[in-house]
């Protein structure tokens, strides 16, 4: 190994961070419930996004029913599905996956990472979690109200939304749009908590480059919420006037049932940019945390430095970007101005390059290294599968001639499941697994957590592959029923019950995850401190679970990357990262 | 070793799936067979690059299982691998790019001979218009809607006067004549859509927007609506008949034309 | 969209530049040794602050300008057929309410320099110049808003007029929220807060003021011109 700079760097002046004025706790309400402390509050975004996603499981539960078992069920009336689609949609894409990503792991994990004893602003973090929790309780009780949850679907598209046609008309879609800015509000205290707490808190010696691709992850995707998620904001203000105060921001003149509208003027395809402007970066907010995740998964489980750990930063960083050019995808057959497509089309399949060299990097990463199939690292490989699986859907999608029979079918469903839901939460899953340790003292159960694992993978798989092929046959989403379609053969049916068998297997097998982290809450065999042998800071804390302050009596130096794992001529197969360079004995 | 097989299972069951089962396009029933073949060049492409990293995958897992004295290689990166794979994936990227923007090309260039018609959503139906003998739609208006003029035409317009109405009911085309489909809806978003031809676009309310496709096989064929549109969106289904020429004008002589439907049109007429 | 086509550009390049000066092709791998390129301290250090207003500021920018391009978005659509929208009467009392604000910009700059000279009766009488102008500016705005009404300008009238209502809406919330964040800072200095939180503090509203000041200029530019 050359160390070529390295007595350069000794004689660099070395001064930084200062121990920070940390906030302490007086009370037991304090330390556990109006907590300031970055990993209280990571556990309560955990909890309630856990909470939140069972919820919306059991919605897709009831959807699946419908479309297997057509009229069986009495109380699953047309309204009720388009509110249990519309609800588990936007549950799952903002309340479940960006909470957890950000508020549950980027809590936990920055300060952690980066050697910091907590976020920059802990107030404005507390404040961020309280907001969000009332955010999902105003979310939650549009199930209460006259009217029930919005209908309109996830993406709330006007005039429908806001229409009497569609379910959840009077108070739904009006909570709804409050609660989603709430959400934002709350989120942008906690992102910019994340983002000035990466740049500005760090311990000494932690560069950029010697951040674990968690951290950039998080970092990119939190820069990236914060300036997607004001689209939304806009949005949602401008169509809670149109609802409630009468504007015409996105209702030109209507005739509903015979009756004209009071509306005039406005354009509906105003929100679809706006809520796209958002939406499309959120895809990726969601992506970018799991894919520096999963990297750090695999290389710990593996044994190996991440392979091209600088073009990992930069695809990132360049993903990030270019996700802000790519909105109109979504709007290919939207009437926008058909041009458009040329631009959109371009953009979105370049995005495909940086992302193949990532999954590249993740096998390749494997490849000669020292494999652990530890329930983290089943988790990460189950990952790639799907997430390489529905990222080459997208393709399809992207491709805008190609979007043009497939738009709007059971393609797009099965695509975005799997890419953004299915692959997304398996990293999850890994990263609770991968985690729970550092967390709670303990080891989850193994034989319980393999399990699940093999459940969730195969069947989610068993789920949404088959799907695609409905929608390649034609079917539309968002169907309440099919009823009698010429062009779908009676087989269709059959697939459907396939599918709706192996959700409602995967749901149940959700449960086995539950009990395992409780049930390792009190009967885990004790982790210690670094039980997967790791480089990354979080697993040097000198207690575990980490202390309020998180580093004791002083805060870590840093002394190399993140990733030196299998160092030649190292005793151990790893080096943490703020274990000081031995004396020279490797001139490799 | 078992998740090595099951990996590789996962692997070519999707290919064996993609292969044998009997779900597939429905056969196609318009000019537009380009957009199934860019979907095959796009089935080889990603099919290709999915079985191969799954296998691969599957390959290093039973290779490189961790056993007692394994140790992992140290690779902290390789430019030249990683710039090779880079460029392979933007040519399979260009290869799969270059016919879809090629295609849509085609999509939006509007042949010049095509005739026009108008599909009008409303919740939960379609209507249709056609050009009369003076061959031009006539302007219109969700605010000149009213029950004597169910599809808001412009009632000062005369090119209007003799436009043929289809309130809820078939659609009849000719077959093998391209046409345009101006799309209009008076309330929310819909989306015509027909699977045997492909092609699809959204009703937006507050502007027309179109699309055009050359009808090559005879038969009724169901329009469902693609973009949902509150709860009766399954339910929003229409027919549109393809038959020949001679067929296609004898149903058109029975039509009504707005002049004939409705006073507003005999008041265009007159002026 | 190009108002915010042109934000996300500036941001963007504001980004590259940063990254460039974050050795991103260097290889941390054989950087084995202690720290070289410092980060900055914690919470009460003064970059963490600054660090995190830019970064509000970039967030509400990016509010405003796609507010801004809904706003030339939405004033180009209208249904086929209809009449065309009519520009907004302006009301004169805008041209005042601008010269405000600038001015409230401008006595919170002059106790910026104040506190940065130490000159702490300047600083008190820029915070308090500004703070009035700042109200001034909010009371002019409403008047607006009863100007409009009166010649039959509603929220609901038409498009021009909803977008009015709303940006002037959401604009005035902020300053609003700045003047909040302002009497903090003087409670803070009432409790006998140190020269340095003053410099800061004071400097951070400056900073806010100056950006609420662009925004309003920006969209009364584009009031007079449509």
């Amino acid at each position: 190994m050359a160390d070529a700079s390295v007595g350069g760097m000794d004689a660099a002046p070395i001064g930084g961070a200062h121990d920070a004025e940390l906030y302490h706790p007086r009370s037991w309400v304090t330390k556990y419930v109006f907590s300031q402390d970055a990993k209280v509050i990571a556990i309560q975004y955990s909890v309630t996004a856990l909470t939140i996603g069972l919820v919306a499981l059991v919605l897709s539960w009831l959807m699946r029913l419908q479309l297997a078992f057509p009229g069986c069920f009495d109380f699953i009336t047309a309204e009720s599905y388009y509110q249990y689609i519309t609800m588990h949609g936007m549950s799952m894409v903002v309340y479940v996956l960006t909470a957890l990503f950000l508020g549950g792991f980027g809590n936990y994990l920055i300060p952690l990472m980066v050697g910091a004893r907590d976020m920059v602003f802990p107030y404005a973090n507390m404040l961020s979690y309280w907001i969000y929790l009332l955010a999902v309780i105003v979310l939650a009780a549009t199930f209460f109200v006259p009217g029930g949850p919005t209908g309109a679907g996830w993406t709330l598209y006007p005039p429908q939304a806001i229409m009497s046609g569609t379910p959840g008309r009077d108070w739904g879609i009006v909570l709804m749009l409050v609660s989603l800015m709430l959400f934002i509000a709350g989120f942008t205290m906690g992102g910019l908590n994340y983002v000035v707490t990466v740049l500005q808190g760090r311990a000494r010696g932690m560069t950029l480059m010697r951040l674990p691709l968690t951290v950039w992850g998080i970092l990119t995707a939190t820069v990236m919420a914060l300036l997607a998620f004001p689209a939304l904001f806009v949005g949602a203000v401008m169509m809670l006037f149109d609802r409630l105060l009468g504007t015409s921001f996105f209702m030109p003149a209507i005739v509903e049932a015979g009756t004209h509208l009071r509306h005039g003027g406005g354009s509906p395809i105003l929100w679809q940019h706006l809520f796209w402007f958002f939406g499309h970066p959120e895809v990726y907010i969601v992506a970018l945390p799991a894919f520096g995740i999963v990297s750090d998964l695999i290389s710990t489980h593996a044994r190996k430095n991440i392979f091209g750990y600088r073009m990992m930063v930069w695809a990132i960083v360049v993903i990030g970007a270019l996700s802000f050019a790519v909105w109109g995808h979504h709007m290919y057959v939207s009437g926008m101005n058909p041009t458009f497509g040329f631009f959109f089309a371009t953009t979105t399949l370049i995005i495909a390059v940086p992302t193949a060299i990532k999954v590249y990097n993740w096998v390749l990463t494997l490849w000669r290294g020292d494999i652990h199939l530890t329930v983290p690292m089943l988790f990460a490989l189950g990952f790639i599968v799907t997430f390489v699986n529905g990222g080459l859907t997208g393709l399809f999608l992207g491709n805008v001639v190609v979007d043009v029979p497939l738009s709007g079918t059971m393609f797009v469903v099965a695509h975005f499941h799997m890419v953004m839901g299915v692959a997304p939460i398996l990293v999850v899953f890994g990263g609770i697994y991968h985690w729970y340790p550092k967390v709670t003292g303990r080891m989850t159960n193994d034989v319980l957590g393999k399990l699940h694992f093999w459940v969730t993978f195969l069947g989610a798989y068993a789920i949404f592959f088959p799907m695609h092929y409905l929608g390649l046959m034609g079917v539309p989403r968002r169907y309440y029923e099919l009823g009698e379609m010429a062009f779908v053969p009676p087989s269709a049916a059959t697939l459907n019950v396939f599918i709706t068998v192996a959700a409602l297997v995967v749901g149940v097998a959700q449960l086995v995850f539950v009990f395992n982290l409780v049930w390792s809450l009190f009967r885990g065999t004790p982790a210690g401190g670094n039980p997967w042998r790791a480089t990354t800071l979080e697993w040097q804390t000198p207690q575990t679970p980490p202390a309020h302050g998180n580093w004791g009596g002083s805060l870590p130096v840093v002394y190399r990357w993140a990733y030196d794992y299998s160092v030649p001529g190292a005793d151990q197969d790893f080096l943490p990262q703020n274990q000081p360079p031995a004396a020279r004995t490797v001139p490799a | 070793m078992p998740v090595a097989l099951v990996l590789v299972a996962v692997a070519l069951g999707s290919v064996l799936f993609h292969v044998l089962s009997p779900w597939w396009f429905t056969p196609i029933a318009s000019n537009w067979q380009y957009i199934d073949g860019t979907i095959i060049v796009t089935f080889w492409i990603t099919g290709i690059a999915f079985t191969a990293v799954v296998l691969f995958m599957a390959y290093c897992i039973l290779r490189f299982r961790h056993q007692d004295g394994r140790r992992a290689a140290y690779e902290p990166e390789s430019k030249r691998l990683e710039w090779w794979l880079g460029a392979i994936t933007a040519v399979g990227v260009a290869a799969m790019l270059a016919p879809g923007l090629a295609v849509w090309g085609q999509f939006v260039t509007v042949p010049s001979g095509a005739s026009e018609f108008e599909a009008v959503g409303q919740q939960w139906q379609w209507s249709f218009r056609l050009p009369g003998p003076g061959g031009r739609l006539g302007t219109s208006d969700a605010r000149f809607i009213s029950a004597e003029n169910p599809l808001g035409l412009n009632p000062g317009d005369p090119n209007g006067r003799d436009n043929v109405l289809i309130v809820a009911d078939d659609l009849h085309l000719p077959v093998g004549r391209p046409v345009k489909a101006l799309l209009r809806s008076v309330d929310v978003v819909h989306n015509f859509y027909v699977p045997e031809f492909r092609a699809k676009m959204d009703l937006m309310p507050g502007l027309v927007s179109y699309f055009w496709f050359t009808p090559t096989r005879i038969g009724t064929f169901e329009i469902l609506c693609a973009g949902f549109c509150g709860v009766g969106h399954p339910q929003m289904r229409g027919n549109i008949v393809i038959e020949p020429e001679a067929d296609y004008r004898a149903w058109l002589q029975k039509q009504q034309s707005f002049a004939q439907s409705s006073p507003q049109g005999q008041a265009s007429n007159a002026r | 969209m190009s108002i915010a086509a042109a934000f996300f550009a500036v941001l963007a390049a504001t980004v590259a530049w940063w990254l460039s000066r974050q050795r991103l092709m260097s290889k941390p791998w054989l950087e084995e040794g202690p720290p070289v390129d410092l980060p900055g301290a914690g919470a009460s250090s003064p970059s963490a602050a600054r660090l995190g207003l830019w970064m509000f500021l970039a967030v509400v920018g990016s509010l405003f300008s796609l507010l801004l391009s809904a706003y030339s978005m939405g004033l180009g659509t209208h249904g086929m057929g209809g009449a065309a929208v009519q520009p907004l009467p302006v009301p004169k009392i805008l041209w005042f309410n601008t010269g405000v604000l600038a001015l409230s910009s401008a006595a919170l700059e002059w106790a910026r320099l104040s506190a940065r000279r130490g000159a702490l009766d300047g600083m008190r009488l820029g915070l308090l110049a500004a703070a009035v102008s700042a109200f001034a500016f909010l009371q002019g705005q409403l008047l607006a808003w009863q100007q409009l009404r009166a010649v039959g300008y509603f929220l609901a009238t038409d498009q021009a007029s909803a977008f009015f209502y709303l940006v002037t809406g959401v604009h005035g919330l902020h300053v609003l929220g700045g003047l909040t964040a302002m009497a903090g800072a003087v409670a803070r200095m009432r409790r006998g807060a140190g020269l340095e939180q003053m410099r800061l503090s004071v400097g951070l509203c400056a900073t806010y003021w100056h950006f609420l000041l662009v925004v309003w200029l920006l969209f009364f530019s584009m009031l007079l011109l449509s």
